[in-house]
């Protein structure tokens, strides 16, 4: 049966939630109207006042952000109340330009906070279950988010943090962990050592994982669920919009659920800024209603996406967004093609290889070379070099047919491949342009 | 009986069979015969050892991809022809060998086979009158 953590609100008929958000958009606009003068300024160019905001339809009017305004903005200019009321700071993992700071007030993480409860409860977490938080605690908003999601559904909650394999399987077994939230590439590395030690899915009592901030596939999720022997949800988020819990899956596991009482979605083209109807794919643009230290009005995510708000079999009515196909920071444009890492890791599963890989991209003589390092598993190691060499011919068609160029694959030992705060590092692109 | 060859992966870098011997040294793994093929990418370390779990372990716990291979080795004196006469039995039983390489003892010489079907190779030798070595007297060489 599916539970709800606050089932009247995830519930809500479609009017309720447009009533409320037409009301709470209203507010959220003077709000930042009042006290962002980096916004208002944006709206004074567009001719705008909060008067002319009357409800979600006038939305479209709005100017939209981007990480360049908050890199222009940094650190205080967004901030939209005295930092008397402000109580705490997350920023950003990102390893290139400046990291992005949000701020907190108590409400701000209290509502946060409620967002990961649900994703939990929708997970089938009860206060009955043992929750092994194994995000990184600290400036990074996972460890906080889920642990007090954790606490607010009443787990008893293991603040693992990340790192330190060997600790988190002790603690997995010894507390009989129920849940576990961490990123799936750091799922994947635990149920592979745990594969590694003898113990079988029926050996290992979690039943249920939240897997977020990283882009992954589908063939990532079934290995995952086959080898610890759960079911995986996907969580999404974004520091800059309060961290995960801004959409969670539920036990359909066919999208997310966005939280609509606490922010709107829109998709977008990407190039042109127009904004697209349902089910098309664009770029997620995310209005916050209710944030009191860090509103953004129209904070483009750059993941590309689309929603849809055809009916879900869980019961919630909250608007799904499909798993981004990939941050468009993650994107990489190699000899002028698209590609995302998840395709990536979705013809090495099916290969049989495991999703340990990273992607090397440099320019050489004018001409980006793109180069993937996947790590050899014992179960695509023979003694017989031809065969070796036939497997990754085979490997690097898969490559070729799904991303549309040629890429040069090496085989490396493995955990070979660099893992920093239980996020694998993924990409290296040496180029400089 | 065919013995366990441990067949180790091997980037293509400075020092990775090098911290492979490290590994093997420091845990008394003893090398008897060794033989490496390669590509350009990568390698595989082929070995016989005294030890063949300790080696495979010492070698997992390292992070290394090691697994066990059977081999047929045989025992030939040491002198000339004697390699030639050895040959000839498999040419006549039509066992085609993937690859093979030799260790020389005190007086004797052994001769280590990789060949696709390990069982029937063995039995149809066994018909020609050779006998591969087991693991334990391949230790005690």
């Amino acid at each position: 049966m599916e539970r709800y953590f606050q089932e009247e609100i995830e519930c809500a008929p479609i009017e309720k939630i447009r009533a409320i958000q037409n009301e709470k958009l209203v507010k959220q606009v003077r709000h930042v109207w009042d006290n962002v003068p980096y916004y208002r300024q944006k709206m004074q160019e567009k001719n705008l006042t909060p008067d002319d905001i009357q409800s979600i339809d006038d939305l479209y009017k709005l100017p939209m952000l981007s990480k360049a305004d908050l890199k222009a903005a940094y650190p205080y200019g967004l901030l939209a109340c005295p930092l008397k009321d402000c109580v705490r700071i997350q920023s950003t993992s990102g390893t290139t330009g400046k990291r992005v700071v949000a701020f907190y007030t108590l409400k701000d993480i209290d509502i946060w906070e409620e967002c990961c409860a649900r994703a939990i409860v929708a997970a089938g977490g009860t206060n009955e279950d043992v929750c092994q938080v194994s995000y990184g605690y600290g400036l990074f908003t996972g460890g906080p988010g889920l642990n007090g999601g954790s606490h607010k559904v009443g787990c008893l909650t293991i603040p693992a943090s990340s790192g330190n394999t060997e600790r988190q399987i002790m603690f997995i077994m010894d507390l009989s962990a129920t849940i576990l939230c961490c990123t799936p590439s750091y799922a994947a590395y635990l149920g592979e050592t745990m594969k590694e030690m003898g113990l079988t899915p029926e050996q290992i009592p979690l039943k249920a994982g939240i897997f977020g901030a990283e882009a992954w596939s589908e063939e990532m999720r079934r290995d995952i669920e086959k080898t610890l022997g759960i079911k995986a949800y996907d969580i999404y988020g974004l520091t800059e919009i309060s961290g995960p819990g801004v959409s969670f899956e539920c036990s359909e596991q066919h999208g997310m659920h966005i939280n609509e009482d606490h922010f709107i979605a829109e998709i977008i083209n990407p190039d042109t800024g127009e904004v697209l109807p349902e089910g098309t794919q664009g770029e997620l643009v995310f209005t916050s209603l209710d944030k009191e230290a860090f509103p953004l009005l129209r904070y483009r995510t750059r993941d590309i996406c689309t929603l849809t708000r055809e009916k879900c079999s869980c019961g919630r009515t909250h608007i799904r967004m499909s798993k981004p196909k990939g941050r468009s920071d993650d994107m990489l444009i190699i000899r002028g093609v698209n590609v995302f890492p998840s395709q990536i890791e979705t013809v090495l599963l099916n290969n049989g290889y495991a999703a340990n890989y990273q992607i090397i991209v440099d320019r050489i003589n004018n001409t980006d070379t793109f180069d993937i390092n996947v790590e050899m598993t014992p179960d695509m190691f023979t003694d017989n070099v031809g065969e070796i060499q036939a497997r990754k011919k085979v490997l690097e068609d898969g490559l070729k047919s799904m991303l549309g160029i040629k890429a040069k694959v090496t085989l490396v030992a493995p955990k070979t491949i660099t893992r920093s705060e239980g996020k694998a590092v993924r990409v290296i692109d040496k180029r400089k342009i | 009986m065919s013995v366990n060859q441990v067949s180790v992966f091997l980037e293509n870098r400075p020092g990775t069979l090098n911290k492979m011997t490290e590994i093997l040294a420091n845990h008394n793994v003893n090398i008897r015969a060794l033989s490496l093929a390669d590509t350009n990418d990568f390698g595989i370390a082929r070995l016989i050892v005294n030890d063949v779990y300790e080696a495979t372990n010492v070698l997992k716990e390292e992070n290394f991809v090691a697994t066990f291979t059977p081999v047929l080795v045989y025992k030939i004196s040491d002198e000339t022809g004697s390699l030639n006469k050895l040959l000839q039995s498999f040419t006549e039983a039509d066992v085609n060998i993937e690859y093979m390489y030799a260790f020389a003892g005190k007086k004797d010489a052994y001769m280590i086979f990789r060949v696709k079907d390990t069982k029937n190779a063995e039995s149809v030798l066994i018909g020609k009158g050779l006998k591969s070595l087991t693991q334990e007297e391949i230790a005690e060489v």
